[in-house]
Formats: structure tokens, C-alpha cells, sequence
């Protein structure tokens, strides 16, 4: 149960796992999510299912070094087992039959939670346009298997070492501004630019969804800890979410929640890191 | 030996308890129990088994204890209640079987709960476990959630010959007996126990398992279980919906305990789960989970308050919990009710505003109702609150069995016999009764086995 069955480094620091959970694999929908315990001591982390073959029964993840934990598992490798892998948790991504014509904006480590969408949209024969957007060149990846099912592919990186040099919403704006329209504008990286993309979309009105990103710990809706402020409420982002209409979205306030244990986190990455020789 | 007095028990000091999360209370020890045992009337009517919700064999058990013969005690009290060790832990029995002790007339009441722990503990440490495997009947149950009503639920239906599986959605076996219950009240090791012994049995146990996620009704048919036994619990944690609530350093406490129990955060960096608790720590509730709570903040070093809308003597906690609490230095500030939390600039929580209040007559129903009063409000500052103020039933359930009907207050609706609407769906514990006590979901447990049990014996006939 929960072995390592593929292991792939895609760009420096982010690898792609398949791991081998039939029951998962079985009921997992584009938009949904696992929680994962790489070892007994460990913590419980959210990893978005990238994409996922029932036959098989193999989940795939994609995830980025950033802490202790996905560093922990980054050293694994196949035939390895990961101690819980848990899911598909929250809600899957709802489409709307009318809708035709999608962008979707990848940021960063957003390309996951975009991939599974896009292949099933495609698949009923939607138009789908894509932007994706990196620090540099190294961070782009996916790219030959996104192209295979859109019309347009827009890539931005921070330093201009690839595609157009700026951000994504700078490709967004000239998209929009040059009369381009879509029914569904689906936006999932970093809090900073799903915020940014939203305050351009709502000047048009055209309808944008985010995939959220909060702290969280058993992921089934009994701690609060994931507790995002969406309209006037307070939900569950582990239940209710993660997708949420970006217009009623409290990015200010996750942006500071997500911050919250920045510094133990830090802490407990060092420490590893000194333990298994890499410390400064 | 004063016979109006109950023979002291030995617990931790609380300026070294304080400091670990050892548990409190050491126990009797074998002529400790046998002395208070003496003090047991023997009472004919045996006033104190009816304040018992499974009618524990009181006056029996405590007579062998008296007589020394320990494993027959701890087998008279397993004819009712299955786990006596944690029962006599965390049972309210000043509201229950102690508080109708006829010694309790005059005197202190038996120790009734502290006996009944005793001799669970003994026959732990002194005795194997042993298990005849019944026939198996063939026949297959699934129990969703590992609490104390499915475990108590298993037990029962694996001793008629049922082949049992428990599907659990965490990484680990007991509900709230891991999760929420603090270790220096229920050792975990109590707890493992009791599943170890379970597994002996025969029981299947499956982590990881989310039902209305990972498999639901239709799944569970498809893998040929004749009957489904749902004890989820009441997992939501309830919120104030008060301004600033997503503020930095506030946490239900289902999170705090989670991240502490279930996570061992405590232990970090040795354990990767981080918990910030400050200096200062307001923790909003008066029952069993605020008491808990606040005394593991007060076990991370913090200076403790109990913010409680009514005063101490309404306080639903156990009577020893709060003395407890009181021990350790924690302490409670009655007649306040939040208004709003005041954060900084970085989001993170500073203080929260109270406003007093006021308790009125007796209703008819003998309970005192509190109102604010009216421009009392003041500010309370304190670096981290835990909201205790109740949990409800985790709406996850209703998604794997859309057709299951449930009460306006989102907990199942059962008949007598604990089926829900669906012809061999039963439920019990929180996941019926909203919030309640460990005794209780252990009692809806084993009911709904003799029902299911019941239910699909009458099915085989009608088949035939
Ligand atoms: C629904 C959801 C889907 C996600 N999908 C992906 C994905 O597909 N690929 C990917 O690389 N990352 C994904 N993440 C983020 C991923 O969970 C974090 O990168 C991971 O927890 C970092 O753990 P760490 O110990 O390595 O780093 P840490 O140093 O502990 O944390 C780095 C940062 O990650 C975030 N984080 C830390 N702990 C948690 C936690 N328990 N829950 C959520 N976020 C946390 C915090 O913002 C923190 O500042 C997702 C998060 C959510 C909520
Ligand atoms: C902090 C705290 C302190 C308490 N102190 C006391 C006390 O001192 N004395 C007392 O008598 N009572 C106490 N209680 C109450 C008591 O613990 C509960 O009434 C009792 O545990 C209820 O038992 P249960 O089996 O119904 O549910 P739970 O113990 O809640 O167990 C339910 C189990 O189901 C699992 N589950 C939930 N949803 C799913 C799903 N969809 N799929 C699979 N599994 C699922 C959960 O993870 C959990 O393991 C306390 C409660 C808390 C929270
Ligand atoms: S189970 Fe609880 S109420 Fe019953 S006798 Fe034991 S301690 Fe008392
Ligand atoms: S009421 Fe008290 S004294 Fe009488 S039998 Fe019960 S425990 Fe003993
Ligand atoms: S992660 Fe605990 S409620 Fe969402
Ligand atoms: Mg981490």
C-alpha cells in the first residue's frame, strides 16, 4: 500500500510521483486533493492530485522541495512506501455545461492543479487556452503534455530567460485587453497572483475560479485549521473548497494565515538538514 | 479508617504535572482498592447501578474486589461495559452511578469509578487477554469510525461470530479516546490496549478510510457487508462567527488537541507538527474539552484562563477536571461572553472583547439563564484563544449516504433499534446524540450489535 510505483525529477526541485492507492485512484476527481504522512513522526501535508490512472490504481502528485516534509519525501524513491496517503479529499471541480471557451493560469507549482482539468475538458471538446508562468526558465515544466490539449499556450517567466519576460497577469491584461473573452477563467498558483488575476477578471466580469491553499491537518473538516473567509462566511477549505469563486475570495487574510508557522517551519527544515549533513 | 471518607488516591503534585503529560492520577493500588471496596453497603436495591447508563454490576464487582478475586471483578464489570479501564478514567460519575451512592447520603460516595479503573488496570498488567473464537456466522459488518461506539459495537458482534471491519478516516484507532483526550487523563497506551485486543478477536481494522470519500454505501455492499454500523461522532468544531475569528492564533479546540494528541506536537522538532502557543491563553468553554484544552496550554508553559459565559457550578465539565484545572493554576473567569477579537497588523490575534453577564432566576426547568449587561464590555488580552464551545456532527456522512435522513441539527435520526432510514444502516454514538460521553456511544455500540445482530437473523428467515 502507498508505494512509490514512478519517480520523475521534472525541473530542479519539483518531482512527480506515482503512487499506488487503488482506492484512491478509484474515486479521485479533477480538483481534488490528498493528504499524505511520509513517516511515523511526520507531519500531515495536502498535495493536489495531478492525475490518476484507476486502472492501475496509481495517483500521481507533483510537488516542489520547499520544507522538511516534501524534502523528506523528494528522497524517497520507488519501491518506497509513504506511511498515509489519504483521500480524494474536498470537492471536485464543478463545470458548468454552458460554459465553452476556458483560460486557465498556472503559476508556479499551480501546473498540478490545473492538468487533470484541462485533459478532461479537452476531452469534451472545449477551447482551452492556457497561461503559464515561472520564476525562470527552469521552473516551466509540463509544457509539451499542457500543449497537447489547448489552442494557446502563454508562458511567462520573472527574468524573460523563457516566453514573455513579467508575470502572468501581464499576459492576462493583453489577452483581455486585445478583446479576448472566455466563459470560465480557472487561476491557481501563489495567493499574491490569484489575487492579482482577479482584480484584473472582475473589471471584466467574467467569472474566475482559484484553487486555495491554507494550512492544513486532517483535511476532513474537524479542525477549522483551513478556515478561509469566502463572501461574508467562513468555510472549510478542505470541505467546502479548495475551489471558490476568486471574486468572494479573503486573499489578504490567507496570505497571513499561511505565513503562521513560517518560522517553526524554518526551524524544523534546518535541523533536518544539519542532521543529514546538508546543514551550513 | 473513617468509613465517611473514601481512601485517598495518589495523584501527581501539580507543580511537577505541569510540567509533563504523565498521567494525574496513579490509581489504587491492590489493598487501597480492597480498603474502599470495605466501605460498600451492599445495598439490595443498588441505587447506584441505576445512575449507571450500562448498569455496571457495581455492588458484584466491588464485592470480589473485596474479596481480592481482581479477575473476577474485572469480568463482572465486562458483562456491561466493555472498557472499564478508560470508563472508570473519564466517566462524569459524580453526575451518574456515584452520585445516587448511598454512602454519598452522609459521607463521601464510593469510588466507584476509581474502583472499576483499578481493576481493569490490574487485570492489564497481570493477565493475557484471552479469546475463544466464536463459529463465524458467515456474516459481514462494516463499522465506520473507531470510537468508543464502534469499538464497543465490534466487540460485541465479533463475540456472536460476526466478521467485523472498522474503517477509520485518521491514521489512528480510538476517535476523541486518541484525539481529543489528553494523555495525562487517558494514557494512550490504555487505549491500544483495547484494540490490541480487538484485533485478537478477529476485528479488521482499516486507517485511512473516509467514508462519503474514499468508499461509501455502494462500496460496502459491493464487498458483501449485510449491515453497516455508521459512529462517526460529532467532529465539526463550532465557531463563535464573531469578527476576526480567522485571526493567527486562535484555534478550535479540536485543532489545538489534534495537533497535540493526534500529532504529537508537543514533541516538535522531534515530531514535524508545529503548535504556537504564547505566554498568555484565553480558552473559550466551560465542558470536559475546555478543561482539556486549557490544561495542556497550561503544559506548554502558558499562563491559563477559562472564559466561561455562566459561573463554575454550571460548568458541564467533570467536577474533577475542574479541580484539576484549578490545581494547576489555571484560572477561570466566570460571566463573560465574547464580542469580537482585536488583531495587529500582521494578523495575528492581540485580545479579545467580553462583555459581562448576568445570571437570572430559575426557569421552571431549574437552569439559570444568562443575559449580557448592558455596556460592561471590556478587553481581555492574551496572545493565543482556544475555542472550546462545542463540536456537531461532520457533515461528510450525509455525502456517501445522500438519502440518510438526519435531525435539523444535522445529527442521524434513528429508530428504537438505532436503524436509520436505510434498511441496515444503524448509528450511534455523536453521530445520533450530538456530543455526549464515552459511556453512552459505548452503550449505543453494543445496543446496535444485539439489533443488527436481531435485524439479520429475522432477514435469514425471511430468505429461508
Ligand atoms: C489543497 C492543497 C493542495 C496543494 N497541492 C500542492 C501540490 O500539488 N504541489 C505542491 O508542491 N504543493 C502543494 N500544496 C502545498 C503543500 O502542502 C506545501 O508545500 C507543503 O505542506 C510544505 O510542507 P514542507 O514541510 O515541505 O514545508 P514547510 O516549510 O513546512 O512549509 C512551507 C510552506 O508550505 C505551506 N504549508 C506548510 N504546512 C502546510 C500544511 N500542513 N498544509 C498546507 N500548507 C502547508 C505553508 O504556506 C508554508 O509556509 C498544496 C496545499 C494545499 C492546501
Ligand atoms: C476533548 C474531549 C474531551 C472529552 N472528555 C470526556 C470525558 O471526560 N468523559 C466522557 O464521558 N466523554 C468525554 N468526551 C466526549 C466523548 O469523547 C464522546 O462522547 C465519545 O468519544 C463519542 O464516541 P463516538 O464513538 O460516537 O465518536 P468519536 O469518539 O468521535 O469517534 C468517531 C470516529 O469516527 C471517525 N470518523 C469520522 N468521520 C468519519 C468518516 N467519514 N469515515 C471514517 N471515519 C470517520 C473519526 O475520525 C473518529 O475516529 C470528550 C470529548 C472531547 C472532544
Ligand atoms: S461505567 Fe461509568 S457510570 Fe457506569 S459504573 Fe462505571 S464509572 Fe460509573
Ligand atoms: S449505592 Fe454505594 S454503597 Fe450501595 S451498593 Fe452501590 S456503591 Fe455500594
Ligand atoms: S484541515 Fe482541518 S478542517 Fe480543514
Ligand atoms: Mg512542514
Amino acid at each position: 500500500m502507498n508505494e512509490i510505483v514512478i519517480k520523475q525529477n521534472i525541473v530542479p526541485n519539483v518531482w512527480l510521483m506515482g503512487i499506488y492507492s487503488p482506492q484512491v485512484a478509484k474515486k479521485a476527481k479533477p480538483g481534488q486533493f490528498v493528504i499524505l504522512r511520509v513517516t511515523e513522526t511526520g507531519e500531515r501535508i495536502p498535495l493536489t492530485i495531478a492525475d490518476f490512472d484507476s486502472d492501475k490504481g496509481i495517483v500521481f502528485i507533483i510537488f516542489q522541495v520547499v520544507g522538511k516534509t516534501t524534502s523528506i519525501l523528494s528522497t524517497l524513491n520507488i519501491g518506497d512506501s509513504i506511511a498515509d496517503f489519504v483521500g480524494p479529499l474536498g470537492m471536485p471541480y464543478e463545470q458548468d455545461s454552458n460554459d465553452k471557451s476556458y483560460l486557465f493560469i498556472a503559476g508556479g507549482l499551480g501546473i498540478p492543479a490545473i492538468y487533470s482539468k484541462v485533459k478532461m475538458l479537452h476531452s469534451q471538446g472545449k477551447d482551452i487556452e492556457i497561461i503559464v508562468g515561472g520564476r525562470s526558465k527552469e521552473n516551466i515544466f509540463f509544457e509539451e503534455e499542457l500543449r497537447k490539449y489547448c489552442s494557446s499556450l502563454y508562458i511567462s517567466t520573472n527574468d524573460g530567460s523563457y516566453g514573455q519576460k513579467g508575470l502572468v497577469t501581464d499576459i492576462l491584461t493583453q489577452l483581455l485587453e486585445n478583446g479576448k473573452r472566455y466563459d470560465e477563467i480557472f487561476a491557481v498558483g501563489p495567493v499574491l497572483m490569484m489575487k492579482a488575476v482577479v482584480d484584473i477578471t472582475k473589471k471584466y466580469g467574467i467569472k474566475t475560479l482559484v484553487s486555495l491553499n491554507p494550512i492544513m491537518v486532517d483535511g476532513t473538516g474537524m479542525c477549522g485549521g483551513c478556515r478561509v473567509k469566502i463572501g461574508n462566511e467562513i468555510k472549510f477549505a478542505c470541505v467546502d473548497g479548495p475551489i471558490f469563486n476568486g471574486f468572494e475570495v479573503d486573499f489578504d487574510g490567507l496570505m497571513k494565515r499561511n505565513s503562521y508557522y513560517q518560522d517553526l517551519e524554518n526551524l524544523s527544515y534546518k535541523e533536518h538538514k544539519c542532521k543529514i549533513g546538508l546543514g551550513e | 479508617m473513617d468509613v465517611l471518607k473514601r481512601v485517598p488516591i495518589k495523584e501527581q503534585e501539580p507543580i511537577e504535572r505541569i510540567h509533563n503529560f504523565d498521567e494525574v492520577c496513579f490509581g489504587y493500588t491492590p489493598d487501597e482498592a480492597a480498603m474502599e471496596a470495605q466501605r460498600c453497603l451492599q445495598c439490595k436495591n443498588a441505587p447506584c447501578v441505576k445512575g449507571c447508563p450500562v448498569e455496571v454490576k457495581i455492588p458484584e464487582f466491588i464485592q470480589l474486589i473485596k474479596e481480592k478475586k481482581f479477575k473476577e471483578s474485572y469480568f463482572k464489570i465486562l458483562e456491561t461495559n466493555l472498557l472499564p479501564a478508560i470508563c472508570g478514567r473519564v466517566c462524569p460519575q459524580e453526575t451518574q452511578c456515584e452520585q445516587n451512592c448511598v454512602r454519598g447520603i452522609k459521607g463521601e460516595p464510593i469510588a466507584i469509578g476509581k474502583l472499576e479503573r483499578f481493576v481493569a488496570d490490574w487485570f492489564r498488567q497481570n493477565c493475557e487477554f484471552e479469546f475463544s473464537k466464536p463459529q463465524p456466522n458467515g456474516r459481514k459488518v462494516a463499522i465506520i469510525g473507531s470510537g468508543p461506539a464502534g469499538l464497543s459495537c465490534a466487540s460485541s458482534l465479533a463475540k456472536m461470530g460476526y466478521e467485523v471491519t472498522i474503517f477509520e478516516a485518521f491514521h489512528k484507532l480510538g476517535g476523541v479516546l486518541y484525539y481529543g483526550i489528553p494523555e495525562f487523563r487517558l494514557p494512550k497506551e490504555v487505549v491500544e490496549w483495547e484494540i490490541e485486543n480487538l484485533k485478537k478477536m478477529g476485528v479488521d481494522f482499516r486507517t485511512n478510510m473516509i467514508f462519503g470519500k474514499t468508499f461509501d454505501l455502494e462500496d460496502l455492499k459491493q464487498e458483501g457487508f449485510d449491515a453497516v454500523f455508521i459512529s462517526s461522532g460529532a467532529g465539526l468544531p463550532n465557531f463563535l462567527n464573531i469578527e476576526g475569528e480567522l485571526l493567527n492564533g486562535i484555534y478550535s479546540a479540536n485543532e489545538f488537541l489534534t495537533r497535540i494528541n493526534l500529532m504529537k506536537a508537543y514533541k516538535f522538532p522531534e515530531y514535524d507538527t508545529p503548535i504556537k502557543l504564547g505566554k498568555k491563553v484565553g480558552v473559550i468553554g466551560g465542558g470536559n474539552v475546555a478543561m482539556d484544552a486549557a490544561r495542556v496550554a497550561r503544559r506548554l508553559g502558558s499562563e491559563v484562563y477559562i472564559l466561561y459565559r455562566r459561573t463554575e457550578a454550571e460548568m458541564p465539565a467533570r467536577k474533577e477536571e475542574i479541580l484539576h484545572a484549578k490545581e494547576e493554576g489555571i484560572k477561570i473567569v466566570e460571566l463573560v461572553s465574547p464580542v469580537r477579537f482585536i488583531g495587529d497588523e500582521s494578523g495575528h490575534v492581540r485580545a479579545l472583547e467580553l462583555v459581562k453577564m448576568k445570571l437570572s432566576e430559575e426557569d421552571s426547568s431549574g437552569r439559570r439563564s444568562v443575559k449580557p449587561v448592558h455596556g460592561s464590555n471590556f478587553v481581555f488580552e492574551a496572545d493565543n484563544f482556544i475555542v472550546a464551545i462545542g463540536q456537531s456532527p461532520n457533515p461528510l456522512v450525509k455525502k456517501a449516504v445522500p438519502d440518510l435522513e438526519l435531525n435539523p441539527n444535522g445529527s442521524i435520526k434513528v429508530d428504537e433499534s438505532l436503524m436509520t432510514n436505510i434498511e441496515g444502516v444503524f448509528a450511534g454514538g455523536d453521530i445520533v446524540t450530538g456530543a455526549a460521553t464515552v459511556i453512552l456511544a459505548m452503550g449505543m455500540g453494543k445496543k446496535a450489535a444485539e439489533n443488527i445482530d436481531r435485524y439479520l437473523n429475522a432477514k435469514k428467515h425471511e430468505n429461508l
